[in-house]
């Protein structure tokens, strides 16, 4: 299963390779990682997107918690959250087709934002569910580059899920 | 008051409580060494490698519990250390190992000399340190001290650029060391130790295993009281032997690929295992899927990583041994009217007949020396009271089968890497932490060839460490496992040259003595240990053909294993190890 792990660090140079080899010395994979400062330039906060089943999820969890730079880790996946992604994607549409991939963007409620005459650069914001539903719409246009920030995300305030 | 970095270095050391180093210099760490120079309180040891200097400060605190501490230069002299960081890392030895290197402004660019140690030992270090400013020098000290001895230990390097060892900064040192981010839980959470003393209750066929943990948390004691409230048995791993005698009534000895018989059936029978800082390695479980079948397990241990790794644990208990035992064992006593005796009865002597129908055994000859004959001796004429180091292969599973440990932190071997060269210098760093005791290294003669310059430390140091070679011309492990699993093909496991390592031994000046013939064995082994003054090397030619048993092939289950065959004929006599 898919899980999203928060992980708060101390912000200091290293931390990032230390967390990169705990996944790749042991094998575990990783679907995606963003990286960015707290409010607190101290404290960094890594958000990772990994796959594997309970215990596997559950050594991840606890190796990164060894970490000594490591403060805390969250597996959001337990409780309910919000998660969101950007990407940018750059279509390359025929001239009968430009009209249609403005249409899309704006039922996506994505926004244009560079031009050219023959491309448009969409930026579309939102789950996993809306980005893929996205992306393979914009595939029939033909997509000439394609970028995505990796996901974020952030447990909503007060209701957990289980207990 | 304004000290240069390399005085905060010493002084902190000194505030740790250091007294040896064990050390190699070189360009960017002189600042350092200049110091030793004139340096009363810290003396420095040379070794004759930077690997040998770093398995010395691993065996300093296997042996006396302390941190183990090692200096390096930069580049060549960081990267030798890497195979003692990974060998004290697997078996959590605390030690700190401090590397020159190049200064500041020039790190990044190819420097002569330079390797980017912190990101090379990342993995095989429990934290590490590049000091980039001087002003953190004494904090950073302070914590590497703090995290290899804390939680579950394990090596520690700071790595010093020159700049910063030779800057001045006011000197403050911290008065304690926090870190948000690791705070190692020791006390056991007492709803689950409650969970335990039920399952211990309701056990039928309990066995105790324990590990490397036990004596890293000086638990010996309350394990043993664990076992004789309870009389349960007792299986130590072979990072576990000396936590619980090996010559006591409940003990069974090591479990696993080379382990007893009765050990390993304990464990396939048991209802219930109690692991005591151990994390089930593939050597004791064998095939996971069929280790032990109607067992649930209490797990203690230190490291939560450690717990559900390998195998379902039903009772998790995250914490120190020592504390957790201690509880635990306080609980059980309150059951002042249960008979465990009683209780026991029925499965230890379902025990009893395992180790009647399969003792620890070997085939001694009149003939030809055979290697456990060796360790045996050993054990009978150090009356078990030697610190035993080894090597890696069939060494090191003849030591841990024939000499019987009481005592924790009398056996350092690497468990975890396995690494062939450790034993010698380990024996060194313990006889410098112990300098009366006997400390003697059980080598093989592939093995002893990978660290042998260091008869010159030895030498010069008068550090009286024995080295029982047996010598049987081959890497013995590896030809073992092509005897029975590669049809007899011997590539490249042959010696074909070993040196005499009688003559070896007296070009660097120290004792050299042979022994071809069993009858040679204890006149070469007393006439060592009256060496007091430098190091002895034994050469015992061995049965080469001999191998280790009994034995669980590599993804087995441990209760499929192969036994010695029965010698050909007559006279050889079979002895049984009590
Ligand atoms: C540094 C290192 N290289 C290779 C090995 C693989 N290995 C394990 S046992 C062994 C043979 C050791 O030979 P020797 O020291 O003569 O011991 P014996 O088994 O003959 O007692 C080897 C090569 C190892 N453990 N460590
Ligand atoms: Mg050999």
């Amino acid at each position: 299963m898919r899980h999203t792990i928060s992980v708060l660090v101390e912000n200091r140079f290293g931390v990032l390779s230390r967390v990169a080899g705990l996944f790749s010395g042991r094998g575990y994979n990783i679907e995606s990682l963003s990286v960015g400062e707290t409010t607190d330039p101290q404290i960094s906060l890594m958000t990772i997107v990994t796959t594997g089943d309970d215990q596997i999820i559950e050594q991840i969890t606890k190796q990164l918690n060894k970490l000594i730079d490591v403060i805390k880790v969250v597996d959001l996946t337990e409780v309910d959250h919000v998660e969101r992604e950007m990407v940018l994607i750059k279509v390359a549409p025929r001239q009968e087709d430009k009209a249609e991939v403005l249409r899309l963007t704006e039922i996506f409620r994505g926004r244009v934002v560079d031009s050219s005459p023959r491309t448009y650069t969409v930026e579309i914001t939102g789950d996993e569910k809306k980005i893929a539903a996205f992306v393979e719409l914009m595939r029939s246009f033909g997509i000439k580059e394609f970028v995505r920030s990796g996901r974020i995300a952030i447990a909503r305030e007060g209701i957990k899920k289980g207990k | 008051m304004k000290k240069t970095g390399a005085e905060i270095v010493i002084e902190c050391l000194k505030r740790e409580g250091v007294r040896h180093i064990f050390g190699y210099p070189g360009g960017v760490i002189l600042n350092i060494f200049d110091l030793l120079y004139d340096e009363k309180d810290i003396q420095l040891i040379l070794t004759r490698h930077e690997q040998a200097a770093v398995h010395a400060a691993d065996g300093y605190a296997r042996a006396s519990g302390k941190v183990g501490v090692a200096l390096v230069t930069s580049g060549p002299g960081a990267t030798n250390t890497v195979t003692g960081l990974a060998t004290a890392y697997m078996d959590s030895i605390p030690i700190v190992v401090m590397s020159g290197q190049v200064p500041t402004k020039l790190i990044g660019n190819d420097a002569f000399q330079e390797a980017d140690i912190v990101g090379i030992t990342r993995p095989c270090t429990k934290h590490n340190f590049l000091v980039k400013d001087i002003k953190d020098l004494a904090r950073i000290m302070r914590e590497a001290f703090y995290i290899a001895s804390s939680g579950r230990p394990g090596p520690v390097l700071i790595d010093l650029p020159k700049d910063v060892t030779g800057d001045k900064v006011p000197f403050q040192w911290p008065d304690s060391v926090r870190l948000r981010s690791y705070n190692p839980r020791y006390e056991g959470n007492k709803f689950m130790i409650k969970q335990a003393v039920n399952a211990i209750q309701k056990a039928k066929k309990p066995i105790i295993i324990s590990g490397g943990g036990t004596v890293l948390s000086n638990a010996a004691q309350e394990l043993r009281e664990l076992a004789e409230v309870t009389d349960i048995p007792v299986i130590m791993t072979l990072m576990g032997l000396g936590s619980f005698p090996g010559t006591h009534r409940l003990s069974l000895g090591m479990p696993g690929m080379h382990g007893t018989y009765y050990a390993n059936m304990a464990i396939q029978n048991s209802d219930l295992i109690i692991a005591v800082g151990m994390r089930f390695d593939d050597r004791v479980t064998g095939r996971l899927s069929d280790f032990a079948p109607n067992a649930s397990i209490i797990h203690i241990d230190i490291d939560p990583t450690s717990i559900r790794k390998n195998v379902p644990v039903d009772i998790p208990i995250v914490g120190d041994a020592k504390k957790v035992l201690k509880i635990l064992v306080n609980l059980l006593k309150q059951e002042k009217d249960r008979q465990w005796e009683a209780i026991r009865k029925a499965w230890l002597k379902e025990i009893q007949s395992w180790k009647k129908a399969r003792p620890l055994t070997y085939h001694y000859s009149e003939d030809v020396i055979k290697p456990q004959y060796v360790v045996e001796k050993l054990y009978e004429l150090t009356k078990g009271n030697a610190i035993i180091s080894t090597e890696v292969g069939q060494n090191q599973m003849w030591a841990a089968q024939f000499y019987k440990f009481d005592k924790p932190r009398h056996w350092l071997t690497s468990g975890g890497l396995g690494t062939m060269g450790y034993g010698f210098p380990s024996a060194m760093g313990a006889q410098i932490a112990f300098p009366k005791k006997t400390v003697i290294d059980i080598a093989g003669d592939g093995s002893i060839q990978m660290n042998i310059q260091e008869l010159a430390t030895c030498v010069i140091y008068k550090i009286p460490v024995k080295v029982a070679i047996l010598n049987n011309q081959y890497l013995g492990m590896v030809r073992q496992w092509q005897e029975l699993f590669y049809n007899e093909r011997y590539s490249h496991t042959h010696l074909d040259l070993v040196p005499d390592f009688v003559k070896v031994a007296e070009a660097y000046g120290a004792v050299g003595l042979r022994a071809e013939k069993p009858s040679e064995v204890e006149p070469v082994i007393k006439e060592a240990l009256k060496v007091k003054d430098r190091p002895v090397f034994m050469d015992f030619i061995v049965d080469w053909k001999e191998k280790v048993y009994p034995m669980v092939p590599a993804g087995a289950a441990i209760d499929e294993m192969i036994f010695e065959e029965e010698p050909e004929k007559k006279k050889k006599k079979l002895r049984a190890v009590k």
